[in-house]
């Protein structure tokens, strides 16, 4: 089959929506238009570290590093529970586990805005058990409640497929040498399992990091995380060039976590959602 | 030990689906505050079919999507075969393309999207948004159609041709039908793929022309409705029909798979 011709179509589209693209963001990024042309200036990246809009920066990888961790935690044992149980269980409860994930995450965000609600249906339950109403509606909890609700499916799911696949056969030989559950879980299960974690953690950090969405409906303030900040400059205040500047750093930021994970996983293969 | 470990999977699943069925139950309460339950109505339904705006989001939603996966689908089978027959060096270049927009943040791809649009002075809208989301599309196919390539047996398009086939004829006799089921696998991705995107939308779209994801954001923001309630439990059944569907689909290839095997 000699058809490479064939590949033009794809290969312009590619170049002229993809690549192209990008470059006009690394070009705003450095370039600032002056009454004589374009000037090269590093000026924008200066900006981003002017300590309020580190503080956004360190504010948005804290907030989704808490995240991940409370999906890690709470995604772990879910994710055991889930590959020990009986094969007809097991399909019909991942099943479950992948529904709200296809419902659109918006609806899944203003869910919590209509429960959270000061007069919402968790403080009403509160209040008819006489138990002080809980006001976490625009704070950081909810900010990371929304996340830890939208991204956990990403966390159970890689976990579960890695553990699903494990040799059952390993813990049942380290069980009959006398080794106990927890010896078994630190010494087999988890080592083992370490390619799901990952790609759990890069699967719920990356979109984290990345929204402005979450943070918009749920979280209080303007400039709450970098994703807000980047919309912003560009749907409000015009200032393309900041905007530009702060898109390369977001996007250096996620290809640097990328790379790092994405070592250990061609070591271990396997682990993937897809 | 087993009690903890039902009760902690009650508490989890109790946990995702809670927001869902309280969204729902309230989609059908009389009272517009969400703390009372003032009874049965089916009036937000009436007056979710009677607005306009969601109308024409909903048609907007569902154009985009149908297009831009038909679309995509083709240019994307197309390009796979291609980069199929490539040599190594240039499909490593083309795939590390191909990946861009799966792996970059949407909010960098529709800004820079966004972008371009304006530079190349395309006003934003219906067109542009349309292009953003065959773009954001073709990766998908390429990605589930080019396993399917894998597979192939290459000896059988070489033995059509020895019998006298013609390419195309060869093509479309031996090689289509192999490749079938990603090709609709690579579909129904790009179509829901388009009907759910929210963020690469909202930065190429232009007034007038918004999906119903945008819709959602611009309702949330300016409060709670009802109507948005009922949207809900009117997506979140469609999900569950197009999900079953789905998964038929996909048993239903495993059984043939192990039926060949």
């Amino acid at each position: 089959m000699r058809m490479k011709w064939v590949a033009y179509p794809y290969l312009v589209w590619a170049v002229l929506f993809t690549v192209v693209p990008l470059f006009l963001i690394l070009f705003y990024s450095v370039l600032q238009q002056t009454d004589n042309g374009w000037r090269f200036t590093w000026e924008f990246f200066q900006k981003c570290t002017q300590p309020i809009y580190l503080k956004v920066l360190w504010r948005s990888v804290y907030l989704a590093f808490l995240s991940t961790l409370v999906c890690l935690l709470l995604g772990y044992p879910m994710a055991m529970i889930l590959s020990n149980m009986q094969l007809s269980k097991k399909n019909f409860f991942v099943l479950l586990f992948v529904i709200p994930m296809w419902m659109n995450f918006l609806l899944r965000t203003y869910a919590w805005m209509t429960l959270l609600e000061r007069k919402g249906l968790i403080n009403t339950v509160l209040g008819y058990l006489h138990l002080p109403s809980l006001n976490i509606l625009y704070t950081d909890q909810a900010v990371i409640l929304g996340m830890v609700y939208n991204f956990l499916p990403f966390m159970v799911l890689p976990i579960y497929a890695v553990l699903d696949k494990m040799d059952k056969s390993l813990i049942e030989a380290a069980n009959d040498l006398g080794a106990n559950n927890f010896t078994v879980f630190r010494k087999i299960i988890f080592p083992l399992s370490i390619p799901g974690v990952l790609s759990g953690i890069t699967m719920v950090f990356m979109p984290a990091v990345t929204t402005f969405v979450i943070s918009r409906l749920l979280g209080g303030g303007q400039y709450t995380l970098i994703g807000n900040l980047i919309e912003q400059q560009f749907l409000v205040t015009g200032d393309w060039n900041f905007g530009s500047a702060l898109s390369i750093i977001m996007m250096i930021l996620i290809l640097l976590s990328m790379s790092v994970m994405s070592r250990y996983e061609k070591e271990n293969e396997g682990g993937m959602l897809w | 030990m087993n009690f903890l470990k039902r009760f902690y999977t009650w508490l989890i699943f109790a946990f995702l689906y809670a927001p869902i069925v309280v969204l729902i139950v309230f989609s059908f309460n009389d009272s517009k505050s969400r703390g009372s339950w003032d009874g049965f109505t089916l009036k937000w339904y009436l007056e979710l079919f009677q607005d306009r705006e969601i109308l024409t989001s909903l048609y907007y939603t569902l154009a985009i999507a149908i297009i831009s996966s038909l679309i995509a689908t083709l240019i994307g089978t197309i390009a796979a075969l291609a980069i199929h027959n490539m040599k190594k060096v240039q499909k490593t270049v083309v795939m590390n393309v191909t990946y861009l927009p799966v792996l970059n943040p949407d909010i960098v791809t529709g800004i820079s999207l966004m972008l371009l649009f304006i530079f190349i002075q395309l006003p934003l809208g219906f067109f542009s948004l349309l292009l953003a989301h065959i773009t954001f599309n073709i990766p998908y196919v390429i990605l589930s159609v080019l396993p399917k390539i894998k597979q192939l047996n290459k000896h059988l398009y070489e033995a059509a041709l020895d019998l006298g086939a013609t390419p195309i004829h060869a093509f479309q006799k031996v090689i289509l039908p192999e490749i079938m089921p990603g090709i609709i696998t690579g579909f129904l991705l790009a179509f829901t793929l388009s009907l759910d995107d929210f963020v690469i939308s909202f930065f190429t779209t232009g007034s007038g022309v918004s999906n119903l994801s945008i819709t959602i954001y611009s309702m949330a923001r300016r409060g709670i409705h009802p109507t948005i309630n009922a949207l809900s439990t009117l997506l979140f059944l469609a999900v569950l029909v197009l999900l079953i569907v789905v998964n038929n689909r996909i048993s239903k290839d495993n059984n043939a798979k192990e039926r060949v095997a």
